[in-house]
Formats: C-alpha cells, sequence, structure tokens
C-alpha cells in the first residue's frame, strides 16, 4: 500500500517536473542562442535599429516592435469594448437559455485553427480593406480585426468570471439602494470587478501579441515603420515565422534574439495580470 | 421595549393583504395579513426557515431578482399597493432602504459608500453630497470614527463599523422605512449594543423592520413582534402579531411563547 502511494507519487512529481523543465529548456535555449548577437550588436543598436537587413549584417527590430505594438493597441481598441461588453451582456442580461448557446460558442471561436482565421483574412478583411479603405489591404487594421476576434474568447471568459465572482451582496446592496441595473453594473458591478477585467485585457493583448500564423497572412510584413494604420507591417512574431525556413548563422541568432525580446514583453504582461488579480486579495 | 407605548399607535405605514409567495411550486408564505406603525420598531421572529426574510423582502421587493417567486395579494406602503403594475420598483427601493445581515460595503471609500445613492438619484453638486454624508455618517453614529479617513476604503473598516457605513448609506437615500435583516447577526455584542441604540434612535423619524433571531433583542428594542411559524405543509404563517411588550409578558399562544422562551427554534 505504502510502495503504490509512493510510486504514483513519483509518477506525477516526474511528469510535473518535466512540464517545467520544457520551459526552462526553451528558456535556456533562445537565450544561449539569441544573447550573443545582441551583444555583437549592441542592445541599443538591436532594440532600436531601424534597418533589419541580415545579407548586409543589419540586424535593427525597431520596425517589428512598432508593427507588433500597433496591430495589438489596434486589436484591444477593437476587441476589448466588444468582449468586456459581451461578457456584461452574458452575466447581466443575457436568459439563461441564450447564455446556455452563447458560452459554447465562445469557446468555439477560441479553438478555430489560427491559419483559418489568417486564411479567411485574406479572402475577406483583406480585399474589404483594399476596396473601401483603399492601400494594399495587407496592413495593419487587418491585424488588428483578426486578432481582436481571436482574443475576444480570452476577454470575455476572464471578465464573465471576475463578474460572476463578486458576491451577489454588492448586486442586492446596490438595488436596495434604489439604483437601476444599468446603475447598478456601471456603478458597482464593474469597478468592482475591475482588477479581473484589467487582467482579462493584459491577457488578452498577450494573445494578440504572440499570435504569428493568422497576422503573417494578412500583415503584408514590410519590414518599414508603418505611416498609418493601412500600411502593411512586420511584426516580432511574423519576423521570426518568415525567416526562420532559410537563416543561419548570425541571422539565426537575430531571430532567436527576436524570440528573447517577445518573451521578455509577454512574461511582463502575464506578471502584471497576475499581479493585479493577486494584489486584489 | 417601546419607551414610548403611544408612538406605537402612529398611523400605518405599511400592510400586508392575504400575501401568498410562492418560489415555484413551494407556496412559502401563507396569507400574511398584518398593519406595520409608522416611527416604531417590528421585529419579524421565528425559527430558522420559517420565511422571516423572505417576508423582509416582500416590502422592497427584493424576491423579485429570484425569477421562480410569484406573489399574489398585496403590500401597501401608505395605502398605495407596491405590487401594482405601476410601480416603480426602483423608487420604492428608495422609499424603503435595507441593511444586510452581512455588512455589503461596496469596494470603495467610505465617503462614495455614503454618497453613491444620492449621486444616482441625482444629486450632483459635491458640497452637497458631502453634507448628506456627514450628516448620515452622523446618524449612524460613525462620524466621529471616520470623519478623517473618509477617502479610505470602505472594507478597511471593522465589521461592525462596516455595518453602521451601510445603514448611513442607506439613510443618504432618505428612504421611510428600514429594513434590517439580521443585521447585528455577523457582529460583536458590542457592535451589536451600538446598532440597538443606534434602531432606537433611528425609529424616531424612520419605521424600521427587523428580522432576528435573538429574542433578546427583539424584546430589548422592539415595539410590535410577529411571531412566524411553519404549519404542517411547510408553509410559513404568521402565528401571532403583537405589541412586543404583550407577547414576550403574556403571550397569547402557547407555541409563541414556547418559542420565545427558548423550548424550540
Amino acid at each position: 500500500m505504502k510502495l503504490k502511494e509512493n510510486i504514483s507519487k513519483y509518477i506525477f512529481l516526474t511528469l510535473a517536473f518535466s512540464s517545467i523543465s520544457a520551459l526552462a529548456l526553451i528558456t535556456v535555449f533562445i537565450i544561449i542562442n539569441g544573447v550573443p548577437i545582441i551583444a555583437e550588436v549592441g542592445i541599443i543598436n538591436f532594440i532600436f535599429g531601424m534597418s533589419w537587413a541580415p545579407s548586409h549584417g543589419e540586424y535593427g527590430i525597431f520596425p517589428m516592435i512598432i508593427g507588433s505594438v500597433t496591430v495589438t493597441l489596434g486589436a484591444a481598441v477593437l476587441g476589448v469594448p466588444i468582449g468586456v461588453c459581451c461578457a456584461i451582456f452574458l452575466t447581466e442580461f443575457a436568459p439563461p437559455t441564450l447564455s446556455k448557446l452563447f458560452r459554447p460558442a465562445i469557446q468555439l471561436l477560441a479553438g478555430i485553427p489560427s491559419v483559418v482565421y489568417g486564411f479567411w483574412g485574406l479572402l475577406f478583411i483583406v480585399p474589404f480593406i483594399r476596396n473601401f479603405f483603399g492601400g494594399p489591404g495587407l496592413s495593419i487594421l487587418a491585424g488588428s480585426v483578426i486578432l481582436a476576434i481571436m482574443v475576444l474568447p480570452t476577454v470575455i471568459s476572464i471578465t464573465e468570471v471576475s463578474i460572476l465572482a463578486l458576491p451577489k451582496q454588492y448586486r442586492e446592496g446596490a438595488l436596495a439602494l434604489g439604483m437601476t441595473h444599468w446603475q447598478t453594473i456601471r456603478s458597482v458591478i464593474l469597478p468592482s470587478a475591475k482588477s479581473g477585467i484589467v487582467a482579462a485585457v493584459i491577457l488578452g493583448i498577450g494573445r494578440a501579441i504572440g499570435e504569428t500564423m493568422a497576422v503573417i497572412m494578412v500583415l503584408g510584413n514590410a519590414v518599414a515603420v508603418p505611416e498609418s494604420i493601412l500600411d502593411p507591417v512586420r511584426t516580432l512574431t511574423t519576423n521570426i515565422g518568415i525567416e526562420m525556413g532559410y537563416a543561419s548563422g548570425t541571422h539565426r541568432q537575430a531571430l532567436f534574439a527576436t524570440g528573447i525580446v517577445l518573451f521578455i514583453i509577454i512574461m511582463v504582461l502575464n506578471a502584471t495580470a497576475q499581479y493585479i488579480t493577486r494584489k486584489k486579495k | 421595549m417601546s419607551e414610548n407605548p403611544t408612538e406605537t399607535q402612529g398611523s400605518i405605514k405599511l400592510s400586508t393583504k392575504s400575501v401568498n409567495l410562492y418560489y415555484g411550486n413551494h407556496h412559502a408564505l401563507g396569507d400574511i395579513t398584518f398593519d406595520i406603525p409608522s416611527c416604531a420598531i417590528t421585529a419579524i421572529i421565528g425559527p430558522s426557515g420559517c420565511g422571516k426574510s423572505t417576508l423582509l423582502r416582500l416590502f422592497n421587493r427584493m424576491n423579485d431578482l429570484i425569477p421562480s417567486v410569484t406573489v399574489t395579494g398585496d403590500v401597501f406602503l401608505n395605502d398605495v399597493p407596491i405590487y401594482g403594475k405601476d410601480m416603480d420598483v426602483v423608487s420604492l427601493r428608495q422609499k424603503i432602504g435595507m441593511v444586510f445581515q452581512k455588512p455589503n460595503v461596496f469596494p470603495m471609500s467610505i465617503y462614495e459608500n455614503v454618497a453613491i445613492g444620492p449621486k444616482h438619484h441625482g444629486i450632483r453638486s459635491k458640497r452637497e453630497l458631502m453634507e448628506i454624508a456627514e450628516r448620515c455618517l452622523k446618524q449612524a453614529s460613525l462620524w466621529d470614527e471616520v470623519k478623517d479617513m473618509l477617502s479610505k476604503p470602505g472594507l478597511g473598516l471593522a465589521l461592525g463599523q462596516q455595518q453602521r457605513l451601510c445603514i448611513a448609506r442607506a439613510l443618504a437615500v432618505e428612504p421611510e422605512v428600514l429594513l434590517m435583516d439580521e443585521s447585528c447577526s455577523a457582529l460583536d455584542p458590542q457592535s451589536t449594543m451600538k446598532i440597538e441604540d443606534l434602531m432606537q434612535e433611528l425609529a424616531k423619524k424612520y419605521t424600521i423592520i427587523i428580522v432576528t433571531h435573538n429574542m433578546e433583542q427583539a424584546a430589548r428594542v422592539s415595539h410590535m413582534s410577529a411571531f412566524m411559524m411553519i404549519d404542517e405543509n411547510k408553509i410559513g404563517r404568521l402565528h401571532e402579531y403583537s405589541d412586543t411588550h404583550q407577547m414576550f409578558i403574556n403571550p397569547k399562544d402557547k407555541l409563541t411563547e414556547d418559542y420565545i422562551t427558548g423550548r424550540f427554534g
């Protein structure tokens, strides 16, 4: 009996460690591969360099940082209000039958492979933008629209959970003061769920900034600082995705270094989200 | 107990007429009819599960939040039927405030907790809101304890203070009636005493209805007592309703006597 207990304990321990060690392995690997080139080019030149020309040995990723930031911001601007409103609707207004229909549908949205989003964006969003707004269509706007849809499940479900986690006494207390349903939502429910909603937004942004496949297909991938949201851009992720196939030597190292930058951005975002949700308690 | 018995004979503030309440198929309140005098404290007492809180929540239509609830009969506030078709529940709840069992201070500052009601009922001037907050916190005898920390979070207060903050918040809407649902049950004896004193004070201006498990509390503070009991069909009924003094000294009914002397419940 005792032996059986111990065996199962060690099996679980081993499996738990293997998932952690995967993280450690990847981290160590990209650092070993990426840090030398950053050291060689210089961290300032690497991050703020305007020119990315691997054949000339120029590795500046600033246009890609701008690309990632603009596309992600666009996704947040489009996706966050829709997601938060959708969560409010599901928790506060939707009759149970409707929310039972809505929830699995939103989960399904999270299950669609990103390449399908990209393909759909390329065939539908890109021509739409080209015809109605001008430009090449392959643009920040197209990427933002696709990413906005892709972050919806994250934003909706985390916002919903944080609203549902509020004690029902808040709602009752507000209504008992003679506040209307909407006043209750706006002045009591949303401020009380604020930290959860902020966490939802940050995790959504983290999801958007790390997305590769869908945006590769709709962004146009030009390495240049964009002048409008109708210009094509390249993000940190798509830079790796496009060039990894043929990169070698220092070029390959520079792609790993791009990965390090991405890795740090996402870690900071996730840590912020965790800090905000934890501070509440 | 009533210090001024003539006051309990004041006009009738609230009355229920053959009220029945159902949770789905479950008949929870059966044929409740009684009158609640204004500017007095009426205590609803009875064993757990007899429908005391349900009865209390009838008065500000809090039961409406539960979709399966149906109510027949009617409740009258100043002779106006509150379950009538054209009753505006929001304005009803401004007239009938409520303090809950556990203090439900909102996660915002002490000042904002008190000001939130009047602010949503159209008072915009900061100065005016501040005056209301000060007056209500004084009424709830909390002002001296919090006057230097109005911008601090309300949840940082001790539980007894939080409950008085909830009372101040309810008063800020200027209700006519205050419902208190076991509002002392989560508090220590000292805080309970403070709130009981406060109730006595408030009863000069407001009609107060309390639900309590604590017989001593009912005897100490209330003018009228309503004893509820479930019958053999598990329907909550108003078993006896009379002057508190009368009920505790000389209950009309054996069951009431057994309950208030602590033989069951």
